[in-house]
């Protein structure tokens, strides 16, 4: 009798977690598919499920196959990718301010890529590069500066908002003294766009998604462990440190790629852990869930910011507008004790 | 399961940084027995601990496990031996009990593996001999403090370890509720002969419920034995720096400890009570 307790109550745990992964699926399908119909142009399902399927149609080839296409699965990518990376930080510091765009992470990339075209008059793959090295270095940077006996949650969390804000001025500083002509560059390294993604960087871009997202899905029960404390995991045959190393490479590696190719979508990263595991319920790895809620915020928000106001905004300019109560919310009740996803 | 893993440490020094806790220690976990650990605030009990359960490596000396060093052997297989309830785990926000306790079952697992009709066996298992199938799908968080201890233990137990250490398993818990603890675990050792080392600070529930004591001061052993042996008024005067008495408890045979302290002790004369 208590077996049948104990599995209905996991049936039941696990039917909501099952629920809300098959309510996101179609939700992400449908406004991918969405995306592709409207624009300047609308195009009925139809069409668009053709272009996808390799046929020709004529107009919409070109208008949904190399404008659209690219743009709606770079969104998903970053979507993704911002996600996981997120929701890899907070789970395993346990705190949802922990996320990679508040402890300065992506403004490591975002300081390096403006100062790469303001200052070096770089562009192309090179800014690309240069941020994905300054986005590993910042998070380096923070782990060593945070390091005493192994890292210590709110320690790394206050350093690497402390970095975040000097990275910060030293973007304005940068941006005051620029040149006029770099400043629509250099713009996209603040806020966040999808605007003129190509294929190269949805390449690009999975690829790394693919690598490291394979890599943190390998580790998702050993990162769920860490939250018991670093003696209880090791204590359940976990290597603590390595397990930490791996996965905050994965996390930083997707953050890092994912800011490369779109620039730093606000908030995506810090939003998307939370809204999953209000959604899933607290049972099993939150990695797939905010992955896909990721996707439908960038998404979602790419299509607002195209289409809800009178001018066209940027995604990042409409997360940041999400995000910023959210983050107020939690430096509020932040003094409560123990706050985790 | 029967126990015949045998634990001893040979020379052991431990030390955070440059400050050594622990220094030239050898001592022997009897196998099949209760061990509890004694000793002041800091002087390197729970450092012990985690040592003897390869969270820490020493500095000089080994932690061997059947022979082997214990730091030499895979992570894994050390927790399918060897089990520890830290002094304070963390309970992720939100979990419910029965997949808190189902974490126990990680080092048993593939990588990818599913969940397995014998990891609901041991889960069961551990809620049944802790007493909290009814808590099964409650959240953690919403537990009391006696609640959530047995919880711990209980995914302690699913880990379904020949050897089991505990760091201080009854602090927070009422008296019937540190009762109830140290009796599950003597359960656990009679039945399936359970090694069993815990840290308890009541030196009188020590040394009823074990059948090894080891009293620990500044790091070094100071006295192990058969609890008459160890608890004495010059173990307690040494390791605590408390005068006390000395007794025999009258349910259990086993000696037990009244403090004496400045104030209270009726003048020049303090009747034991056989
Ligand atoms: N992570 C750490 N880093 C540095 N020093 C530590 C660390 N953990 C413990 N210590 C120090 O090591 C010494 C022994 O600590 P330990 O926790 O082993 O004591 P304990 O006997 O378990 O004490 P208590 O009865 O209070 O639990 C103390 O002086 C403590 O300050
Ligand atoms: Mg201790």
């Amino acid at each position: 009798m208590s077996v049948d307790v104990l599995a209905a109550g996991r049936t039941r745990r696990a039917v909501r977690r099952r629920g809300a992964l098959a309510t996101l699926v179609v939700l992400v399908v449908a406004t991918f598919v969405v995306t592709l119909m409207v624009g300047q142009t609308f195009y009925p399902p139809g069409d668009v499920l053709r272009v996808i399927a390799g046929q020709t149609v004529p107009g919409a080839s070109f208008t949904v196959g190399e404008l659209r296409l690219p743009r709606a699965v770079l969104g998903v990518l970053a979507g993704v990718a911002f996600a996981l990376g997120g929701v890899t930080f907070q789970t395993m510091l346990r705190n949802p301010l922990a996320s990679p765009d508040i402890i300065g992470i992506t403004h490591g990339a975002s300081a390096a890529a403006v100062f790469a075209i303001t200052v070096l008059a770089v562009s192309g793959a090179v800014i690309s590069l240069v941020a994905v090295v300054a986005a590993l270095a910042t998070a380096m940077l923070i782990y060593v500066l945070s390091f005493k006996d192994g890292v210590v949650g709110t320690r790394l969390i206050l350093i690497g908002i402390g970095i975040a804000a000097m990275l910060q001025s030293v973007v304005s500083y940068l941006l005051v003294r620029a040149a006029t002509w770099d400043l629509p560059a250099a713009m996209r390294w603040i806020t966040g766009s999808l605007n003129g993604a190509t294929w190269s960087e949805v390449v690009t871009l999975s690829v790394a998604v693919a690598a490291f997202g394979a890599l943190l899905l390998s580790h998702s029960r050993r990162l769920d462990l860490l939250q018991l404390g670093d003696d209880a995991a090791s204590a359940l045959g976990v290597r603590v440190e390595r397990t930490r190393v791996t996965v905050i490479i994965a996390a930083v590696g997707l953050i890092a790629f994912a800011t490369a190719a779109t620039g730093p979508i606000a908030f995506v990263a810090f939003l998307s852990g939370p809204i999953a595991a209000r959604l899933v319920g607290p049972t099993g790895s939150l990695l797939v869930p905010a992955a896909l809620v990721g996707a439908l915020l960038v998404l979602v928000a790419d299509l607002a910011g195209q289409f809800a106001f009178g001018s066209r905004y940027p995604v990042g300019v409409v997360t940041g507008v999400l995000g910023a109560p959210y983050l107020v919310y939690l430096l509020i009740r932040t003094n409560r004790a123990g706050g985790s996803l | 399961m029967t126990a015949t893993h045998t634990l001893h440490t040979e020379r052991l020094s431990l030390a955070y940084g440059e400050r050594t806790v622990v220094d030239n220690l050898d001592l022997t976990i009897p196998t099949g027995q209760i061990t509890t650990i004694v000793g002041a605030n800091a002087c390197g009990k729970s450092t012990l601990l985690r040592a003897m359960s390869r969270l820490m490596a020493p500095t000089s000396g080994h932690v061997v496990l059947d022979g082997k060093e214990l730091h030499r052997l895979p992570t894994k297989d050390v927790a399918r031996t060897l089990g520890l309830l830290p002094q304070s785990p963390i309970a992720p926000e939100g979990i419910a009990v029965a997949d808190l306790v189902g974490r126990g079952r990680h080092p048993h697992q593939k990588v990818f593996a599913r969940w397995s009709a014998e990891d609901e066996a041991a889960v069961l298992a551990a809620l049944d001999a802790t007493d909290t199938v009814a808590l099964a799908d409650r959240a953690v968080d919403e537990l009391s403090g006696g609640q959530r201890q047995r919880v711990w233990i209980a995914m302690a137990l699913a880990q379904q370890t020949d050897l089991l250490f505990l760091d201080e398993p009854t602090t927070f818990l009422d008296v019937s509720h540190q009762i109830e603890v140290l009796d599950l675990l003597t359960d656990l050792n009679r039945q399936r002969g359970t090694t069993i080392v815990m840290v308890l600070h009541d030196l009188n529930l020590a040394a009823r419920y074990a059948d090894h004591l080891i009293a620990v001061a500044e790091g070094r052993l100071h006295a192990a034995g058969h609890p008459a042996d160890v608890l004495t008024e010059a173990t307690v005067r040494e390791v605590f720096g408390l005068e006390s008495q000395v007794m025999i408890d009258p349910t259990s045979g086993k000696p037990m400890m009244l403090p004496i302290g400045r104030h209270h002790a009726r003048a020049n004369d303090v009747t034991p009570i056989s």
